[in-house]
């Protein structure tokens, strides 16, 4: 043990000599972890926040029983069941409009209610009796509170009519919903007796055990599904932000990587030495294992508090996006449970072991006398390169494969790992070649060392190339991506934000005095009533939209293609457009059929044109509204659209709100309600934006480490150059040059890559995750502008190894030639 | 041609002050070889690094031909030790990224002094024929020492430094090295200031100097 200890003793004592290294493998390890640690608790608590989600509606988490024909069933079957020792308990569930939002309502019984459901716990037991005893509570999560625009203690009327009992704030509740006791439920909804489903609590009873007939009801037994809707949905969003974590992840490792590998050149003496005075190898292993895996431990906790820095920074934009995107609401505050810590600090040791992979295989193979050299550094180079050329056409060969015969969403990220990691293995050898050409056509002295010293000094920077060319043509890709799609989506936006003012009443009531107050206007010129229902097809809930045939639809309308008389069949009532992602999904096209269950019986309807929607995580039928109404009686026609001359618009909101005190959330001009889902928008890319500048962020930081960490080495390379005649300063700018070189390089092949990034994005991953496809462009500006930020990053990290050269003292580049003074 | 008058030089630790040269003073004619002994410490690299321009003296000067080379800025050190001086290694210092023959030919052209002509003689001389093409890492270190010699000469410098240019040659590859130094010196007409701990190898130049506490003996 003492040996281990003493061993460990001296290898320590290298960073104390080289403190610049040891900050470079920190770094690295540090930037690793916190960027994937960070990442993994934005998802994490996205997923805490869905459970608890799909755990407090009493769905999906748990089993239970409902009525497949009916909306809502007979209370007197919970009564029954629970007579026959079936843990159950009742819930009554709609949808109702509160100030002018749609929320759902949910009656709960709290004393039956499974201890598994979350909603047991949210109701304290001292408040059990507030709860239930009149006048009740009204459990909403604060989220909801704000906006609904409504204060604790409020009651506010559903649907205008019945008064809810006061308003409790209850942090743990997911937003979105208003709890109350089920008795106060049947009464503001109008069922009295009546239950949407009973909640099957831990029971040795199974669904065989079920009577035929429940107090007359056919009950059917539901089992609790593992994964939620939410979690469903919003698993490509996760899927993205983990990509970027890993690519960030691996742009860190190759600092690491760098690091270790000098590390390990540097004490090739020292290990021989140790090895020579009989320390065996096994030993040394070990020891090394160990100085490995401490400075790991560092480096993750260190990277995990800086990735929860980074997760709580993000929280905001993130939630935001999945409120955007899904529906989803997210809390606003981190809470992160020890696997997270456990899983970080894993992957720090992983991740350092696996970086020092090669280092660690060198050293267990290490013979104790050095031999020479057995091959010139051209020839060594040159089987490395054919080594990256043969891996690097490898996985082309795979993505190109995987392309092909992949229909996934993780096939699709599978085709962009192959694709990034083939560009990297092949950018030593693009870059080799480059070299070559230049030093072919070189003259003189200087330049042909140039070329030549460059290509010797590639595998020392290839890693941090490499972290370059992935961290720019990711940056590219997403970028491409996010632009193109901010281009599509205000064109789309033109064409379904066609009306003028949108107004959204409180409910039918306001809705009918609206409408009769707009006929008598004579500065609107058209009023283009709209409304949505929802159905389930295939098993997945799809939106019904009625649109009335005007001129205003006819010419905006975002189609992406259609029958010749499309409209004119959509006018007639048995045909639909729909949407982009419902046609992949179903595979229905133009001339394809749908059948729609509706109250009114069966609904056949022709597609006769497909819409771009993009956003709507949802699929979509447009119909013609009279049609819908038909079909679908019960749906609320409180939405409008408006035509007005736009010196009017001003005015007639202005004398809409005095008539009907509506705020600004019912009632919007087309040029607000376009601005509002801007900024959800670039909301909504404002973290693809922030992990993009980290990764590149990372990529700089690899760039400058392998520069600091060569530049120590390099000095016997360059020492010979000073004694010769070549002034320090001059040393210094042909080593800018030489690194800027290869980094324009590296940039120049990333934009390319970064398109193909691209292109697989919008192609690939958009379809399988969203269900829709964007027209692919390119923004030259936006190339030119990435290029400039690669060439700051390559400057800046070059600059600080470069005055180090030109301000290097002579007794410092004399040392490597005395050996006495 | 090389004149070096009463030049000190001394380092500053923590500890102490360490004197290393006081007041040594110095000529080698051209066409002369003369061999710096002296024991570990003695002040010998010290004094061929600030003839040589690549250190700072604290006082005396430095004369190369019609330069004083101590009054000269960096630059100014840097474009004489291109033009004018010849510089061998204990450690051979080649350029690793070159081959043998860019290696002999990288301060001529440097300098703007290649000559085709005698770079071919070198090599004949030297016995390089045959190992151009290969690189720094692939010779033994004899041939590395002849490389790093003929570069040296390769720019017809007028003075020769040469630091324990056989410290890491066996004993019969060390004679032979001195011995190819001496005649190409005498061949090109420069003068020879060659550090050595071997009183043997010392006695093949033409004239032997000793260092010793920091004074010439």
């Amino acid at each position: 043990m003492k040996r281990a200890v003493w061993v460990l003793a001296v290898l320590l004592s290298h960073w104390r000599r080289h403190p610049m290294q040891l900050a470079t493998l920190l770094v690295g390890l540090i930037a690793a972890t916190a960027l994937w640690s960070g990442v993994q608790a934005l998802n994490q608590q996205a997923r805490v926040s869905y459970d608890r989600a799909a755990a407090l509606f009493g769905g999906a988490r748990t089993a239970m029983l409902i009525d497949p024909a009916h909306a809502t069933f007979s209370q007197a079957a919970f009564v029954a069941l629970r007579r026959a020792g079936w843990p159950v308990s009742p819930v009554l569930e709609d949808r109702v409009q509160v100030n002018g939002r749609s929320v759902r309502l949910l009656g709960i019984e709290p004393v039956t209610m499974p201890a598994e459901t979350a909603s047991s716990s949210a109701i304290d037991r001292n408040d059990l009796h507030a709860f239930v005893a009149p006048p009740g509570r009204t459990l909403v999560a604060p989220e909801a509170l704000r906006d609904l625009g409504l204060v604790a203690g409020a009651t506010p009327r559903i649907n205008d009519s019945a008064e809810l009992p006061p308003l409790q704030s209850q942090p743990q509740l997911a937003p979105g919903v208003l709890i109350v006791d089920i008795g106060v439920a049947q009464r503001v909804l109008g069922k009295p007796e009546q239950i949407s489903r009973l909640l099957v609590g831990k029971t040795a009873h199974g669904a065989g055990d079920l009577p035929d007939k429940v107090a007359g009801a056919t009950l059917q037994w539901v089992a609790p599904d593992s994964e939620t809707d939410l979690a469903r949905l919003t698993d490509s969003f996760h899927l993205n932000l983990t990509a970027f974590g890993l690519l960030s992840f691996l742009v860190g490792l190759f600092i690491v990587n760098s690091a270790i590998g000098l590390a390990f050149e540097q004490r090739l003496p020292t290990l021989r030495t140790l090895r020579a005075c009989g320390v065996s190898a096994r030993l040394l292993n070990v020891v090394v294992v160990v100085e490995l895996v401490s400075l790991a431990l560092l480096g993750g906790l260190i990277g995990l508090i800086g990735g929860y820095v980074i997760a709580a920074a993000l929280l905001p934009d993130v939630a935001a996006s999945l409120r955007g995107l899904y529906g989803a609401q997210l809390p606003g505050t981190l809470s992160l449970q020890p696997q997270w810590w456990l899983a970080g600090i894993a992957m720090s040791v992983l991740g350092a072991l696996a970086a020092a992979a090669a280092s660690l295989v060198r050293l267990a193979r290490l013979p104790l006398l050095a031999a020479a050299q057995p091959y010139a550094w051209q020839q060594a180079q040159r089987r490395w390169l054919l080594r990256q050329g043969v891996l690097a056409a490898a996985m082309l060969i795979a993505a190109v494969g995987i392309l092909i015969f992949g229909d996934s969403l993780l096939a699709g990220f599978a085709v962009l790992a192959a694709l990034l990691l083939s560009a990297a293995l092949a950018l030593p050898v693009l870059l080799d070649g480059v070299l070559r050409l230049g030093g072919k056509g070189a003259r003189g002295a200087l330049p042909a060392w140039f070329w030549a010293d460059s290509r010797q000094q590639l595998p020392g920077l290839s890693l941090a190339l490499m972290a370059l060319l992935l961290a720019l043509a990711v940056n590219v890709g997403v970028g491409t991506m996010v632009q193109s799609f901010s281009a599509t989506f205000v064109r789309w936006l033109d064409g379904r934000l066609a009306a003028d003012i949108y107004v959204s009443a409180a409910n039918e009531t306001q809705a009918a005095e609206i409408r009769r107050w707009l006929a008598t206007r004579t500065d609107i010129s058209a009023v283009l009533p709209g409304a949505r229902t929802e159905v389930q097809i295939d098993g997945a809930p799809v939106e019904i939209m009625g649109v009335a045939d005007h001129a205003t639809y006819r010419e905006n309308w975002p189609l992406l293609r259609s029958a010749a008389d499309g409209w004119d069949r959509v006018h007639r009532g048995a045909a639909a457009f729909i949407s982009e992602q419902l046609s992949r999904r179903l595979h229905l096209d133009v001339g394809s059929r749908l059948r729609i269950d509706a109250p009114g019986g069966d609904w056949s309807l022709d597609v006769v044109g497909v819409y771009a929607d993009y956003g709507n995580p949802k699929g979509q039928l447009a119909v013609n509204i009279d049609a819908l109404l038909r079909h679908f009686p019960d749906t609320p026609q409180t939405r409008f659209g408006m035509r007005v001359a736009p010196e009017h618009i001003a005015n007639v909101i202005a004398a809409m709100r005095a008539a009907f005190h509506l705020d600004a959330r019912q009632l919007a001009d087309q040029a607000t309600v376009k601005a509002e889902s801007k900024r959800i928008f670039n909301r909504t890319f404002a973290v693809t934006a922030a992990l993009n500048t980290f990764t590149l962020g990372v990529a700089g930081i690899a760039l400058l480490t392998s520069l600091l960490t060569l530049s120590g080495s390099r000095l016997p390379q360059l020492a010979p150059l000073w004694a010769i005649g070549i002034t320090r300063e001059r040393l210094a700018v042909i080593e800018l040059l030489k690194t800027m070189a290869v980094a324009l390089v590296t940039a120049l092949l990333a934009l390319p890559l970064g398109l193909l990034v691209a292109w697989c994005l919008i192609a690939v991953v958009n379809v399988k995750a969203f269900g829709w496809r964007l027209p692919f462009q390119v923004f030259p500006m936006q190339l030119l502008e990435l290029l400039g930020v690669a060439m700051v990053a390559a400057l800046l990290a070059t600059l600080l190894p470069i005055l180090k050269l030109a301000r290097m003292q002579p007794t410092t580049l004399i040392k490597i030639f005395a050996d006495e003074r | 041609m090389l004149k070096v008058v009463s030049l000190s030089k001394s380092y500053r630790s923590a500890q102490e002050t360490v004197d290393v040269l006081r007041g040594v003073s110095l000529a080698v004619a051209r066409g002369e070889s003369v061999a710096l002994t002296g024991e570990s410490g003695s002040g010998k690299s010290t004094l061929l690094h600030l003839i040589a321009g690549l250190d700072e003296a604290d006082d005396g000067e430095v004369w190369l031909e019609d330069v004083r080379v101590t009054g000269l800025p960096d630059a100014g050190r840097a474009a004489l030790r291109r033009a004018r001086l010849g510089l061998i290694f204990q450690q051979f210092n080649l350029v690793p990224s070159l081959s043998v023959a860019d290696n002999l030919a990288f301060q001529a052209r440097l300098a703007g002094r290649h000559d085709a002509a005698w770079l071919r003689e070198l090599i004949a001389r030297l016995g390089l024929d045959g190992l151009t093409k290969r690189y720094p890492e692939q010779l033994s270190g004899g041939q590395q020492q002849r490389v790093a010699i003929g570069r040296a000469l390769a720019v017809k410098p007028a003075l020769l430094l040469a630091d324990e240019p056989t410290g890491n040659l066996d004993e019969a590859t060390a004679d032979e090295v001195v011995r190819l130094i001496r005649d190409l010196v005498a061949r090109s007409g420069c003068g020879l200031l060659m550090v050595t701990h071997s009183a043997r190898l010392a006695a093949m130049l033409d004239r032997r100097l000793h260092l010793s506490g920091g004074l010439l003996a």
